[in-house]
């Protein structure tokens, strides 16, 4: 018995070890793989010095954070300003716990889902860790004791918060139709039909409530360079702005999990075997992130106030009401 | 109607945005790989000087300071010296390229031609005191834009022969047989 859940541990233990590497490893490349496809829609090579193709970029990138100081600017509330990239990069790792990524698998006789913990109220857990984050921008722009830090994380603030609203609301047809909060459940009821081919509205709305949430670029009002030099992490240096970097690309990774798991039916897809059909999807999306930011101007702050109270939550009730009626009168 | 209008108008713009950006990810890029490739760049461009020679492989240099006097950061200094037939050379001369900010200016200053400003440009060094060029870094072999020119055939030494005997130098003319 003790035996049998020591062998548990381990093997979740383990698990959640390589889940880290590989996610830490992939958002690392991702960095890369965004600057090669930025710099070759603007005509550029990008980073090509480091090895072929630049390939060992994300390494010396990570050498030169790792070994730059870590400075605290005069008058900062020093505790909260050590903190606040950390919550950024926690709530990201977070928040992939619930993300499943294959169909489970069995290893010798033991079965093993791949997703680190199937939460039956997975999706709440996904609403709530992305609106914490928010704490590490308004505070970590807020500790800086700086203007344009400030205001970067009064602007991410006020983004995040209204474009939650229709973040959430835009699931809640998505959870009507799979009638679970559970991520692996969800995936289960689009065996047949992908949500998107249902719920076309509700992707839209999905896909730019989440560029808000993730201040990709047509939102990057709070780390806006041209105006406020980098927004909230205007202060922070070496590693510390490693993490809120980090967090970024991870939450860009999440983005597209979260996409795939909600409406392109995640693992399930003919042919190719579940992981690999999870992996394209995820590309997919992140692709479509690195294509916008590379072809769209950031929007003004009152348009982004406007897009998202006027147009996307009165869209998302009246795509709630609409799927209610006819989930109810279907059944 | 107004506003389909407008989303429609919107949506257009965006998709032909997305449009050009994809089509450029397949073009080649047009950046010039610097050290692989040095582009190579017009005999004018202004970059490290040089001090040249004559055709007879004398240096060109008179020592007149007006390179140093016209050098808006004065990165130029110099001390002048004369030979024993008169004519002038510096005893050293020192650019500071720390300094210097290739403005071409001593070129322009310079009567003999002897200072000129080169594409030469990587020069960059760990230890800024090696940017102090003395003249023996400055000196080259040959004549640089002009080969032909010679300033001490027309002007700059003590005169030696008799009147009229230099070059391009009219006979002078007798006052006496000069009447109309």
């Amino acid at each position: 018995m003790l035996l049998e859940w020591i062998l548990g541990f381990v093997f979740l233990i383990v698990k959640l070890g390589i889940v880290l590497i590989v996610l830490l490893t992939v958002a690392a490349y991702l960095v890369w793989v965004e600057r090669k496809l930025l710099a070759r829609m603007q005509a550029r090579y990008g980073p090509n010095r480091a090895w072929r193709y630049g390939l060992l970029q994300p390494l010396a990138d990570l050498v030169k954070l790792v070994t730059k100081e870590d400075t605290v600017p005069e008058g900062a509330n020093k505790g909260i300003f050590l903190l606040a990239p950390g919550v950024v990069g926690l709530m990201a790792l977070l928040i992939f716990a619930v993300v499943p990524f294959g169909r489970g698998v069995s290893l010798w006789g033991r079965p093993v889902p791949l997703v680190v913990t199937d939460l039956n109220v997975g999706l709440l857990f996904v609403l709530a860790l992305s609106s914490i984050s928010v704490y590490g921008i308004a505070l970590g722009g807020w500790a800086s004791n700086s203007k344009f830090s400030l205001l970067g994380g009064i602007r991410g603030a006020a983004q995040m918060i209204s474009y939650e609203v229709p973040l959430g609301l835009s699931l809640v047809p998505v959870v009507m139709l799979a009638r679970s909060f559970s991520l692996v459940e969800i995936i289960d009821a689009q065996r047949g039909c992908p949500f998107i081919l249902v719920q076309p509205v509700s992707f839209i709305l999905f896909f730019i409530a989440a560029l808000a949430e993730i201040k990709r670029i047509p939102f990057d009002l709070p780390e806006a360079e041209n105006e406020l030099g980098a927004g909230y992490h205007t202060e922070y240096s070496g590693m510390r702005f490693g993490l809120f970097f980090l967090g970024e690309y991870i939450t860009m990774i999440i983005l597209g999990s979260l996409i795939a798991a909600f409406f392109l039916g995640g693992w399930h897809g003919p042919l190719l075997p579940p992981f690999i059909w999870f992996l394209l999807k995820v590309g997919i999306i992140v692709f479509a992130l690195i294509w916008f930011r590379a072809t769209f101007p950031r929007i003004r702050f009152d348009q982004l106030m406007n897009i998202g109270w006027k147009v996307l939550i009165p869209i998302a009730l009246l795509n709630i009401l609409i799927t209610g009626a006819l989930v109810l009168g279907t059944s | 109607m107004g506003t389909i209008k407008n989303l429609a108008g919107g949506i257009k713009g965006l998709v032909e945005g997305l449009a050009t950006t994809i089509k450029i990810l397949f073009r080649k890029p047009v950046t010039e790989q610097y050290p692989e490739y040095k582009r190579p760049l017009p005999a004018r461009s202004r970059a490290v000087i040089i001090l040249t020679r004559d055709p007879d492989g004398e240096e060109r240099c008179v020592a007149c300071y007006l390179c140093s006097a016209v050098c808006p950061v004065s990165c130029i200094s110099m001390q002048s010296a004369e030979r024993a037939d008169g004519r002038r050379y510096p005893r050293w001369f020192r650019i500071n390229f720390a300094r210097c900010i290739y403005c071409g200016f001593c070129e322009e200053a310079c009567p003999t031609l002897a200072i000129q400003l080169t594409p030469h440009f990587e020069t960059s060094r760990r230890d800024i005191l090696k940017l102090v060029y003395e003249k023996e870094d400055l000196l080259v072999n040959h004549g640089g834009k002009n080969n032909e020119y010679n300033f001490y055939k027309y002007a700059g030494v003590a005169m030696v022969g008799e009147k009229g005997t230099h070059i391009n130098e009219k006979k002078p003319v007798n006052l006496k047989s000069n009447m109309p």
